[in-house]
């Protein structure tokens, strides 16, 4: 351990270094690895190829909508299954897990400056109990009856009565499996991210000058080990409810002229638990993408981001808040309207910490040196999203706006922009900007513009028509409409245009994944800091990082992660761990 | 594991408020002299008691909306000793054990720090005991509430709740209470022989071990026995 001078004003070491552990075979390198960049690209492959499921889903679900009575194939039943396999995986099974365990365990140590997570073993454990839960979400696809259709919120008493696919055969058990499985891995990773965040940093890295995506994920996850827990549960009780015959959400009901054992059991109190968990689950998707699209934004407009503190403390903020608004998802349960009140007020007042964040990105890039690549496009045109999505969540936030608007297609519209479209946005820059570190070679551009502007343009031609359907009322969650007469004839041919532009996204994505692939042999060399950017990942000795991250000696950090453009310095960016003074920075004192 | 180094301590850190600011200000570390495995205990309690927390409030609910009465806890929870029912007899055993288990574990974590390895070991294996104890005067209990006819969708005197809520919420407090027996064995196991001064490295994670951990793990046990304090007051004395 090096000790320096006290005029650079960094304390000494306070903790001896942890040795390692040093893997031995192919096996512990690679499959049963310790190290978080390799658990990182593990989860970021299941996530991708379980999502790829999930988008062939959707597929699926388009054919039906835009020709309905076409395919035989697609019954109303399995049409269910389709929706709900659809949201169930993309949300949880893909953004978070892509999120948390691809970005937080790729990103966390290295931003850091630790040589890796606390605990890798448990790490490890995490990633693995994620497979298993993957897989056996997948095994519901092949047992009898097939996979649970009780929509993505599996609302009881519906998703365990014979009427939903998969209520009284094994889908619904499989999928409530899975979760309990997906919270025990994802709660040993997540703790992993949150001690190395709080208590792993390097030399001179204060929380006030992690970057904005350590906040992001590091927010995120603080939140996901708050709000899984009310998941868990719910999941716990809905399985009895299943398996035991128990009545913790199954009113007395009746069957097919049949009374059911339950009774006295409340499909409320699953509400309540779901949206527990179900609101913070989409900050816990939202913010980690904050926090990358705000150094991506930095990065590429050679400027540093306008108003960091307060942006930190709108990701915390934001946090906070989104604990206190689950019931707005309620306002047709048939809630006291003092309770709608209420949350209506917490739900618009998120809106406060989301525009500062939204004025702070714009001002980033007021008078900013833009390079427009790959990463910034995704990054603007995540901008533009997330304020298109959060206005539509103006309306639904309001009950007297949200009751005649619920269960329609505006809400299938509003959700995917502002919590499917956006954060996705997000992870394809943020994998346009990383890719060249975990490979040491860059995307093919031309392949990227050009998965760019399908990617973005055909959203908005997906999306934008929903709300516009939605208005006239076309309900969600119909496998099929016989009644043509609640839209407008102009638009009944909507719904096939939405198919064929669904279509035509999809395959910009197998392009993206074919540059993936293509470009780990065939792309340009990056060298260690293509973007010339300043946090810790791009100076580390080899590109890709090695085991251990950062050589012999632990980085020591002398700046903030935006010393960009700082006038009187040699570079228009100062690496964090560059020592001596430049010139007038902006880092707040 | 997150060993501190001896020259820490140079200038006397402020106190209170000031110190927590001035510690969240830092670098390295947010929690000054809290270790890595301390502090991730500590926030997987955390999340825990969100656990049960949801499991206690869904009781509640279901307690307070019920339309059917709920079994009185002083008949139910009855024994007949001697001829006459003594109320909340078992449970009342049941709790003293528990608690006297987290006075060993505390003496256990005392005796870690002063090195002193064979009465460690013995209190962590006395701790173990009681906590067996104390899951085996549930599984009685549950076999007695069983044979009169309790199930998890039914029992004989009122709302089906009772059952349901109350063996998931005594077999999840329960089976934290086996998973902390198991640990507790497999730490005084490790006290016993040495590995914390002989820098033993663990069959899985491959690290070595300190005498802290034995204080790691009385953080769950002691959790353990305050969650059922409230179980106990929300389920029996309700």
């Amino acid at each position: 351990m090096v000790d320096i001078t006290p005029a650079d004003g960094i304390p000494p070491a306070e903790v001896a270094e942890v040795e390692l552990y040093h893997p031995h075979s192919w096996w512990t390198r690679y499959v049963f690895s310790q190290d978080a960049k390799v658990i990182a690209i593990q989860y970021s492959a299941t996530a991708t190829g379980i999502g790829l499921v999930a988008l062939v889903l959707s597929w699926l679900m388009r054919l039906q909508l835009g020709f309905p009575g076409t395919f035989d194939f697609i019954t109303p039943e399995a049409y269910y299954q389709f929706i709900t396999m659809h949201g169930m995986i993309m949300v949880i099974y893909l953004l978070t897990a892509l999120f948390l365990g691809g970005f937080g365990n790729y990103l966390i140590p290295l931003m850091v400056g630790a040589r890796d997570m606390v605990f890798p073993y448990v790490n490890m454990l995490s990633y693995w109990i994620y497979l298993l839960a993957v897989l056996v979400l997948v095994s519901s696809f092949f047992a009898p009856g097939g996979p649970t259709g009780a929509g993505w919120t599996l609302y009881p008493p519906q998703a365990i009565m014979s009427g939903t696919p998969g209520g009284q055969d094994w889908g619904i058990i499989l999928m409530l499996s899975s979760l309990i499985l997906f919270i025990i891995g994802f709660t040993m990773g997540g703790l992993n991210y949150v001690v190395t965040v709080l208590q792993g940093r390097t030399r001179g890295m204060t929380m006030m000058r992690l970057p904005l995506t350590v906040w992001g994920i590091f927010t995120a996850t603080v939140m996901a080990l708050l709000a899984f827990p009310a998941l868990f549960v719910a999941c716990v009780m809905m399985l009895l409810d299943r398996v035991l015959g128990t009545s913790f959400f199954m009113p007395a009901i009746s069957e097919m002229g049949e009374q059911l054992q339950h009774n006295g059991g409340s499909p409320i109190l699953f509400q309540h638990l779901f949206w527990f968990f179900g609101h913070p689950e989409v900050y816990i998707v939202a913010l980690p993408a904050f926090g990358i699209v705000s150094d991506l934004i930095s990065t590429h407009a050679r400027k540093n981001i306008f108003g960091y503190r307060m942006m930190v403390w709108a990701i915390v903020g934001i946090g906070a808040l989104s604990f206190v608004v689950w019931a707005h998802h309620m306002y047709v349960s048939g809630m006291h309207p003092y309770f709608g009140f209420f949350f209506a007020t917490t739900t618009l007042i998120i809106a406060i910490p989301t525009a500062i964040k939204v004025y702070n990105w714009v001002l980033t890039l007021w008078r900013g040196d833009i390079h427009l690549t790959i990463p910034m496009l995704f990054a603007l045109a995540f901008i533009v999203t997330f304020v298109n999505g959060g206005l539509t969540g103006l309306f639904l936030g309001n009950v007297v706006v949200d009751v005649p608007l619920s269960d329609t297609m505006f809400v299938v519209a509003h959700f995917h922009m502002v919590m499917g479209v956006a954060p996705i946005l997000v992870v394809f820059g943020a994998i346009y900007h990383w890719y060249p570190k975990v490979t040491g070679r860059m995307l093919n551009e031309m392949l990227g513009r050009f998965h760019f502007w399908v990617t973005f343009l055909g959203a908005y031609l997906i999306f934008f028509p929903m709300h516009y359907l939605g208005l006239m009322g076309v309900p969600r969650r119909y496998a099929e409409l016989t009644d043509m007469t609640v839209m407008t004839e102009s638009a009944h041919h909507l719904n096939s245009f939405i198919s064929i532009m669904a279509f035509i996204v999809g395959f910009a994505q197998m392009v993206f994944l074919f540059n993936l692939i293509w470009s780990i042999r065939h792309g340009r060399e990056a060298g260690g800091n293509p973007w010339r950017a300043t946090t810790l990942e791009w100076q580390t000795p080899q590109t890709p990082p090695a085991h251990g991250n950062f050589g012999k000696d632990l980085p020591i950090v002398y700046r903030w992660a935006y010393d960009y453009s700082v006038p009187g310095a040699k570079e228009d960016f100062i690496p964090q761990n560059m020592p001596g003074s430049f010139g007038p920075s902006r880092e707040p004192a | 594991m997150a060993e501190t180094l001896t020259h820490t301590q140079t200038e006397p850190r402020p106190s209170g408020w000031q110190g927590i600011a001035a510690d969240w200000s830092s670098d390295q570390r947010a929690f000054k002299n809290v270790s890595w495995g301390k502090a991730m205990m500590w926030i997987f309690l955390l999340s825990d008691t969100f656990i049960f927390g949801c499991f206690l409030l869904s009781y509640m609910t279901a307690r307070i909306s019920t339309r059917v009465p709920w079994p009185n806890p002083s008949e139910v929870f009855a024994l007949r000793i001697g001829g006459s029912d003594i109320p909340l007899i078992l449970i009342a055993i049941m709790t003293f054990v528990l608690i006297s288990s987290s006075g060993t574990m505390a003496m256990a974590v005392n005796f870690g720090y002063r090195r002193d390895r064979r009465k460690t070991a013995i209190l962590m294996l006395l701790t173990a005991a009681l906590g067996a104890t104390f899951v085996g005067m549930q599984a009685f209990e549950w076999t007695k509430l069983i044979t009169e006819g309790v199930r998890p969708w039914g029992n004989p005197w009122g709302a089906a709740q009772f059952g349901s809520t109350f063996f998931m919420i005594t077999g999840f407090h329960g089976t934290h209470v086996t998973i902390g027996v198991i640990f507790l064995i497999i730490v005084a196991r490790k006290v016993w022989r040495g590995d914390f001064d002989t820098g033993r490295r663990g069959f899985f994670t491959s690290r070595t071990g300190r005498y802290e951990n034995v204080e790691i793990m009385g953080l769950y046990w002691h959790f353990v026995d305050l969650v059922w304090v409230f179980i106990f007051a929300f389920f029996y004395l309700w």
